[in-house]
């Protein structure tokens, strides 16, 4: 699928939703537990999880693909391993910014 | 992406936790949430088209946000001080609102609308909280989440429209979630009609830090507050700095590690002060519009410790910096001469930005940016080589004289500078032979006497004479807005009187 800035992404094998905050300009497999992430909010029922489980995302963490161009936010956290096109995402660190207000 | 997305994340993340009001009685994320809730079903019922908030500061405000959001409709805080007529104008724009009061209700009429005071609304939202489901919102992301009537220093109130996109990409963009240490507690001491009070709201709710409010601003108060409720994290305007660190009072703030400032330019004495004597706090100097969603610069700690312990000229100005841009954000200087075209570091000009956060947008007269996204801000300033941004003034302040523009920041500065002067005006006043000459209005600090011409002979030898006001009058305090920005209408008014009166 084609991911867009300020998309919303729902698994399909667990409760993890995804917010995208930077996509690609290309067709992209987003998969969590091992399966593809649904545009949809209406899942249906879950599918079982397939791949290691307890490395799933955790609210409000950010994670990138491994050359750094699709960037997601966790709005939900979940078990499932979040991969892009296969390879598993990588989480950001913290940023520093001095609170401003 | 919606208000309501972030309420529910701190809701999931750290729903336990006390993030509005005091430590013992103040709500958690969840009771928030609830309150939202019930707040939604009841400004559905109402067929309620907005929100109006028409009271002090306080928990209420940011439940009516959330509220608001959940229903798909916007928050429309307004001034509660204004005259009866102005509000009337004001809530005419929207029809079918709900309106929250102080405890003193209101006179405004409105046959088509609902008016509450807001601790009756909080109590029936949080009454309803455990019976409405917390159902997904209805509120799309590029619908208006919050509309803020500008203050009108030089013209007619604009009400600037921020869209949920808006709000949320300045939130995901410049705070961390979950970032707060437990115990951390914000004080906000900005009225809810200032876009720092939208803001303050979302990114500390957002960050899980506690935050409290101080209605009705002294230094003596603030001082005790942030003392007695342990306060981490603060956000001042400029005059509430300089009357905190004038106070006949214990200035003692262990607690405190983060002080934030904007709103209107910062005397450097003002802030030299502040930082000599709270070494350990950190600053941060915060640049932006309500169009602009809040911050879009930011001077942190460290640039403003380089600052103050440096000899050297480049690094000591950056104290009067607003610094580099918060990430999403870009910043451009263009030339003022119709061209448009981007000016290189040094050279003054326009202050364009462009970002996800920026609005640029007004109710009922459209989108002012231009075809690439970029927005005016009418605001005159430069970059250094280094990318830190220096702001003068408002383009609309610039004074013409015989034919030479001048921008009164540069003289007020070079005026504020001198010892004994708390306060400093210039404007424009129409002439015959210049066109508009320049007048002067200062205010001196307590048991001080002024001499205006040994003013005028410094600013001379300052800057030059075409730049020295002919004319300066001592008054016992300049008008301002609550939020500090010199109403220089209205100086220009009371000069045109004692001029028609002498």
């Amino acid at each position: 699928m084609k991911l867009k800035a300020g998309q919303p992404l729902y698994s399909v094998t667990d409760d993890t939703t995804l917010l995208v905050i930077r996509s690609a300009d290309r067709q992209v497999s987003l998969t969590c537990g091992g399966h593809e992430m649904s545009a949809s909010k209406d899942t249906g029922e879950k599918l079982p999880m397939e791949g290691p489980a307890g490395h799933g995302a955790t609210i409000g963490k950010r994670y990138v693909d491994i050359d750094n161009v699709v960037e997601l936010l966790c709005t939900k956290p979940g078990d499932g391993e979040l991969a892009l096109d296969g390879v598993a995402l990588n989480l950001v660190a913290a940023k520093q910014l001095p609170a401003s207000d | 992406m919606n208000l309501s997305m972030l309420l529910d994340m701190a809701a999931d993340g750290f729903g336990d936790r006390v993030v509005l009001g005091r430590q013992d009685s103040g709500l958690t994320a969840e009771r928030v949430r609830a309150a939202a809730c019930g707040g939604a079903a009841m400004l559905r019922e109402q067929g309620a088209g907005a929100l109006i908030y028409l009271d002090v500061n306080g928990p209420t405000f940011a439940v009516a946000l959330f509220a608001a959001a959940r229903a798909g409709i916007p928050l429309v805080p307004i001034n509660y001080r204004l005259s009866a007529a102005q509000q009337a104008q004001l809530v005419a724009h929207h029809p079918r609102a709900t309106i929250l009061t102080g405890p003193e209700g209101t006179q405004l009429q409105v046959p088509d609308g609902t008016i509450l005071t807001t601790t009756q609304w909080l109590a029936e939202a949080t009454s309803r909280a455990d019976t409405v489901p917390a159902d997904g919102s209805v509120a799309e992301s590029s619908s208006p989440a919050v509309v803020i009537y500008t203050s009108g220093t030089t013209a007619e109130p604009k009400g600037v429209l921020l869209r949920h996109d808006n709000l949320v990409s300045y939130v995901l963009g410049t705070v961390e979630f979950a970032g707060a240490e437990p115990g951390d507690t914000a004080l906000v001491s900005v009225p809810p009609y200032h876009i720092a009070a939208v803001a303050n709201v979302i990114t500390n709710l957002y960050a899980g830090r506690r935050c409290i409010v101080l209605e009705q601003f002294t230094g003596e108060q603030w001082l005790e507050l942030v003392r007695s409720e342990s306060v981490t994290h603060a956000l001042v305007v400029p005059t509430m700095l300089a009357r905190i660190m004038s106070a006949d009072a214990d200035h003692s703030v262990p607690s405190l590690r983060s002080l934030a400032y904007g709103g209107a330019p910062m005397p450097t004495k003002v802030i030299e002060a502040a930082l000599l004597a709270w070494p350990s706090v950190n600053f941060a100097n915060a640049y932006g519009l309500t169009e602009t969603s809040s911050t879009v610069a930011v001077l942190g700690p460290d640039e403003h410790r380089a600052a103050i312990g440096s000899d050297d000229p480049k690094q000591r100005a950056r104290m009067s910096s607003v610094g580099r841009p918060v990430p999403g954000v870009e910043i451009e200087i263009r030339g003022t001469d119709g061209t448009g075209e981007a000016l290189s570091p040094g050279q003054v000009g326009r202050i364009w930005v462009r970002g996800d956060q920026v609005s640029g947008e007004y109710a009922g007269a459209g989108s002012v940016l231009d075809p690439q996204g970029w927005f005016d801000t009418r605001d005159e300033g430069y970059l250094d080589e280094d990318g830190y941004l220096f702001v003068g003034g408002r383009t609309d302040d610039t004074i013409i004289r015989g034919g030479e523009n001048i921008a009164p920041a540069e003289i007020e500065e070079a005026i504020l500078a001198l010892d004994g002067v708390d306060d400093a005006v210039v404007v424009g006043v129409p002439d015959l032979e210049w066109g508009q000459r320049l007048e002067s209005a200062v205010v001196a600090a307590a048991g001080v006497t002024l001499d205006p011409e040994a003013i005028r002979e410094h600013v001379r030898t300052q800057l030059r004479s075409s730049k020295t006001p002919d004319h300066i009058v001592v008054w016992d305090e300049l008008p301002r807005t609550e939020t500090g920005k010199i109403i220089r209408k209205r100086v220009l008014e009371r000069m045109a009187l004692d001029d028609a009166s002498s």
